[in-house]
């Protein structure tokens, strides 16, 4: 299966990556050809076979309801691009 | 032209727990930016999410509430997208195996009738943050404190059909998660979030397109977005234009709805299993225990207090209308025995003195054993309900129990005949042209006049008569 | 040496902890700049670790590994150091937080002397996508050592360091130990915690081992392995004593050979090494058993499904807002998001994402997501059926040996096509290993074992009986080595 630029394009955008249009093609060429290598599982039946999300047939356990966890805003805000007053910045976003 | 209305809930509300529901983070509200996010819930490199068991007891009591009893299997799913107040660039949530399916809940409509409305399902999933507009340099502040924080999103069927509707839903969905001690219920402080989808589409026909309000934080402003709402898209309609799929948001101050500014794309959330959450499984053990625990349920609780405690439909209703207020009424019928008696003083002189000072009925400075004994002492006889007021007013501001008042005020009614009868005398005596007057005017004259005598009577006794004994000795003598 | 007799002579006082780790920095010093197997070297706070391990050995407190210099693969959280994942991404992210198998070196007294280089996010096969250049093969330094685990794979091959620790997706510690001569061991998915460790694709990811000998990597498991509280993936299965078993015999042990590792696109040298390595099972007592695993030629279509549709929603936290990479200037949110995220990730991790993105997309996740769950269900039950009449599997790690560094650069697909061995015993979730066999023209092959879940004990006893028998294990690089 090979991928039109315009879908390369609407990914892109979904993943948040920049692709330029220099990039576009080659970038279209390396996904169609791992599309090619993925659509080898198209040759089997898979009808009625359960989807298997997790390697262990465990289930999920539960943590009792208690606080744990002590602020630690310096320290991770130490690491920060942007912070201030204790908010972490981003350009300005509309709703 | 005819329109009918087609209005749809997806109400959001907090869980009432201690942490967060994948980690270990405090969830009060109020507390300074980002100083109750916790690692995980940065989605700092290499974290990974410890779902919360209050969490999944919580759903299982809203799933039971509404008739819907999970059972089996629940996944949670990644829902993919970026936003500043998302940290993982995903929000968990539930997707194709959310905890409660299926139920309904009964709301009441105005001309007393009922109404089922269907819940479609409700699943648990992570809050974002809060983005913070102030200015900082024309930047935006981004508070993670509320990142990760439980919700129960619960999803009606298009089943209403006018804003009063929508209404009495989002109340009986609000009565139920305070009942059940999920949710606190606070609008105010986004702990109960209502987005309503609203369409118009003529009577019976295909459903039209569907408008999305949010920022609605009360009920109030439910009914007036809805049908400020249906009114836009009417006129859209009737002018031959057509209604665009949208999310609006209400403004409380201009009182209308309008299109969010941010361009929204269409979205492709990518859904698919947390691989770092492994199934819920819910054994029917554990399930039978919480249900187990469940509070008696609203609707239960109102047939109740109708059939045991005589009461009429809206006065059950009002009486149930949280669990606070129906405990409260409870333990004063449970002191006093007198359920009618009960229900008149919780509902008039409780309510009224609540609602002047401002008070939760959590707050209320009567206790119920208070009010169950001050209406005792009114059941045998010892209080007038005049003397009541005055006993209730004293217990109000902190002087203890009934009998105390009553003793140390002296309030005992007077109940010694012979000497309500020599005030009588000394009243009728000292108004001998208003004693004339009675005796000359006709029956519906004379019940008006018969009340300036008892009046009378009243003042001389400082209240302490028995009214209907005043009444019938007034009546003998004159 | 092995971390054994490291262990052995600091026990018995022949050096400190504080000498052999001034020995391995020298090393590092000295060679490191043309295998650039480290991203990070800490010798102050090794040489700190050091000196408390040494109190500790002398006041009889110390564990069995305390002591030893070790290095992390740059995947592993540690607080107050540079944890980059070989990405410019995290190029100043110094983690607030230590990964639990940190910790838990960390409180055996292990000694840390860096963090090592890898794949960007563990994305790669020949540690060529590091951001902080390529990782040379002590063995030849024109040649790849591996990846994505292949700093780990380098530093340990070439004496840098006593043992490191690995993480394995796709094959990320088997290839580079196959290619380097080393022992490489990825436990069953969840027997070792994952908390902290950065994720790439969430059900396959699983820390592990590179050491130069079973009984090492049998010790270094023992520290890393258990159940996890914050970790909800994490098995809570107890942890054997994995000393005790290692020397048992092998007599009526079960080798399954699944003929589909032994057909078109192996090697035949390599093929050679394998069969004289499994011939030395046989006069060990083990019996060959001939098996099938219909569906191993769908492991890496699958995987390059699996793995980059949980590796495009795990780094879409790198969004330049909390941490890590910040683009210059951004005109607005989209272009935060954007030019942040392009600029600090590279080529191959971008192309996992976008594969990745399109997997999930509407109208696709059935044809994509959903078939991979599907056929990872089928794989993962090929190797049921094949336990039920064998203990362990058996077959080459990779289908060559090490490639020369630029070779498969150009071409993804052709990189991926070498963890064709390795790929479905992490669909699976069970425990595999590489171990060097008989060298080919003076390069590493590796023999890869296979076995049942949680059955860890079983595969370091066979891996250390064939140890026992040829020595293959103890060659060495020699220009690192003389």
């Amino acid at each position: 299966m090979s991928l039109e630029k315009s879908q390369v394009e609407k990914i892109a955008h979904l993943a948040r990556l920049r692709v330029n249009d220099e990039e576009l093609e080659q970038v279209a060429g390396d996904l169609s050809s791992i599309l090619d290598l993925v659509e080898q599982m198209n040759a089997v039946d898979t009808r009625g076979v359960i989807p298997m999300a997790h390697p262990l047939d465990m289930v999920q356990r539960l943590r009792s309801d208690r606080v744990t966890e002590e602020d630690q805003r310096d320290l991770f805000q130490s690491i920060a691009p942007a912070t201030e007053k204790g908010l972490y910045l981003v350009p300005r976003v509309v709703e | 032209m005819q329109w009918e209305t087609v209005i749809g809930l997806e109400i959001h509300a907090q869980l009432a727990t201690k942490s967060k529901i994948f980690s270990g983070a405090p969830t009060a509200y109020g507390a300074a930016p980002n100083t109750q996010a916790c690692a995980v819930d940065l989605g700092l490199p290499g974290v990974l999410p410890v779902l919360n068991a209050e969490v999944v007891v919580m759903g299982v009591r809203f799933g039971a509430a509404i008739g819907a009893i999970p059972q089996g299997r629940s996944v949670f799913a990644r829902k993919n997208y970026f936003y500043p107040d998302l940290p993982k660039g995903y929000q968990i949530s539930q997707y194709e195996l959310p905890i409660v399916g299926k139920g309904s809940v009964e709301i009441v409509l105005d001309d007393g009738t009922t109404k089922r409305v269907g819940v479609t399902r409700a699943h648990l999933e992570e809050d974002a943050g809060k983005s913070l507009h102030e200015d900082f340099h024309g930047l935006t502040g981004i508070d993670l404190n509320r990142a990760g924080t439980p919700l129960l999103e619960i999803v009606s069927e298009p089943d209403m059909r006018s804003a009063r509707e929508a209404v009495a839903y989002a109340r009986k969905i609000h009565q139920i998660v305070r009942y059940i001690g999920i949710c606190d219920g606070n609008m105010q402080e986004g702990s109960f979030r209502v987005d309503a989808n609203v369409s118009i589409r003529p009577p019976g026909g295909e459903l039209g397109t569907r408008a999305e309000l949010k920022n609605i934080n009360s009920f109030r402003f439910l009914e007036r977005a809805i049908n400020f709402e249906v009114e836009r898209q009417v006129d859209i309609l009737e002018a031959g234009g057509s209604v665009v799929q949208e999310t609006r948001l209400y403004d409380a101050d201009r009182d209308e709805t309008r299109a969010m500014r941010s361009k929204e794309e269409a979205n492709d959330y990518r859904y698919f299993p947390d691989p770092d959450l492994l199934p819920v499984e819910l054994d029917a053990k554990f399930v039978a225990d919480v249900v187990a625990g469940l509070p008696e349920l609203p609707d239960d609780r109102r047939q109740r207090f109708s059939s045991v405690f005589s009461l009429n439909a809206e006065d059950a209703a009002l009486l149930t209308s949280s669990r606070e207020l129906a405990d409260y009424y409870e333990a004063v019928v449970g002191v006093s025995g007198d359920a009618r008696l009960a229900a008149n003083w919780v509902m008039g002189d409780l309510a009224g003195a609540l609602n002047r000072d401002g008070l939760e009925i959590t707050d209320a400075p009567v206790a119920p054993a208070q009010l169950g004994g001050m209406l005792k002492r009114i059941s045998d006889g010892t209080l007038s309900g005049k003397l009541a007021k005055q006993v209730f007013d004293a217990m109000w501001s902190g002087a203890g129990s009934a009998d105390e008042v009553i003793l140390s005020r002296g309030l005992t009614q007077i109940t010694d005949i012979d000497a309500i009868a020599r005030q009588v005398d000394e009243v009728l005596a000292a108004n001998q042209s208003q004693v004339a007057a009675f005796r000359e005017a006709d029956d519906k004259k004379r019940a008006k006049m018969l009340g300036f005598f008892v009046g009378q009577v009243m003042k001389a006794t400082a209240g302490k008569a028995d009214p209907k004994q005043v009444n019938r000795l007034l009546r003998e003598k004159l | 040496m092995t971390v054994a007799e490291l262990a052995a002579g600091l026990r018995a006082g022949s050096y400190s902890s504080e000498e052999l780790t001034r020995h391995y920095l020298d090393r590092i010093a000295r060679f490191d700049a043309v295998l650039n197997s480290f991203i990070t070297v800490v010798p102050e706070r090794a040489l700190e670790q050091a000196r408390n391990a040494d109190r500790r050995l002398k006041r009889g407190e110390a564990g069995p590994l305390t002591g030893i210099p070790i290095a992390h693969k740059d995947i592993f959280c540690t607080r107050g150091l540079k944890t980059s994942c070989g990405s410019r991404m995290l190029d100043d992210f110094v983690a607030p937080y230590d990964a639990t198998v940190v910790s838990k070196m960390d409180q055996a007294g292990l000694v840390v002397l860096g963090k090592t280089n890898m794949d960007e996010f563990a994305m790669g096969s020949s540690n060529e996508n590091s951001w902080y250049g390529p990782v040379r093969n002590p063995w030849d330094t024109a040649l790849v050592p591996g990846g994505s685990s292949g700093g780990s794979a380098a530093a340990v091959a070439a004496g840098l360091c006593a043992a490191a620790t690995g993480t394995d997706t796709g094959g990320s510690i088997r290839q580079p130990a196959a290619l380097c001569g080393l022992t490489g061991l990825k436990p069953t998915y969840g027997r070792v915690s994952r908390y902290g460790m950065v994720a790439f694709a969430s059900s396959l990811d699983q820390a592990g081992v590179l050491t130069h000998s079973a009984e090492d990597a049998a010790a270094m498991l023992q520290v890393m392995a258990g159940f996890d509280l914050r970790d909800s993936t994490s098995a809570d299965e107890p942890v054997p004593d994995y000393s005790v078993g290692l020397a048992g015999s092998l007599e009526g042990l079960k080798i399954g050979l699944p003929k589909e590792y032994f057909g078109e696109g192996l090697d035949g040298a390599i093929a050679h090494s394998i069969r004289q390595a499994i011939d030395e099972f046989r006069s060990l007592g083990a019996t060959l058993v001939e098996i099938s695993l219909p569906n191993t030629a769908l492991a890496i279509p699958t995987y390059y499904v699996v793995a980059p549709a949980e590796c495009s929603s795990n780094l879409a936290r790198y969004d330049g807002v909390r941490f890590g990479y910040r683009c210059e200037a951004p005109q607005d949110l989209e272009d935060l998001y954007q030019r942040s995220r392009s600029e600090a990730l590279g080529s191959e991790v971008k192309r996992r994402i976008l594969i990745g993105t399109y997997a999930l997309s509407a109208g696709y996740y059935d044809a994509y997501y959903l078939k991979a769950q599907q056929i990872r269900r089928l794989i993962s039950e090929d190797f049921r059926q094949a336990f039920a009449q064998v203990d362990v599997i058996m077959g080459p790690t990779t289908p060559s040996t090490a490639f020369a560094i630029g070779e498969k650069a150009k071409d993804p697909v052709t990189m991926y096509l070498s963890d064709i061995y390795t790929i479905a015993v992490n669909l699976a979730g069970l425990p595999g290993m590489s171990i060097p066999v008989a060298p080919v023209s003076g390069r590493p092959v590796g023999l890869q074992i296979v076995g049942n879940y949680f059955r860890e004990a079983q595969l370091l006893n066979v891996a250390h009986r064939l140890q026992q028998a040829t020595g293959w294990h103890l060659k060495h690089p020699g220009d690192y080595w003389a």
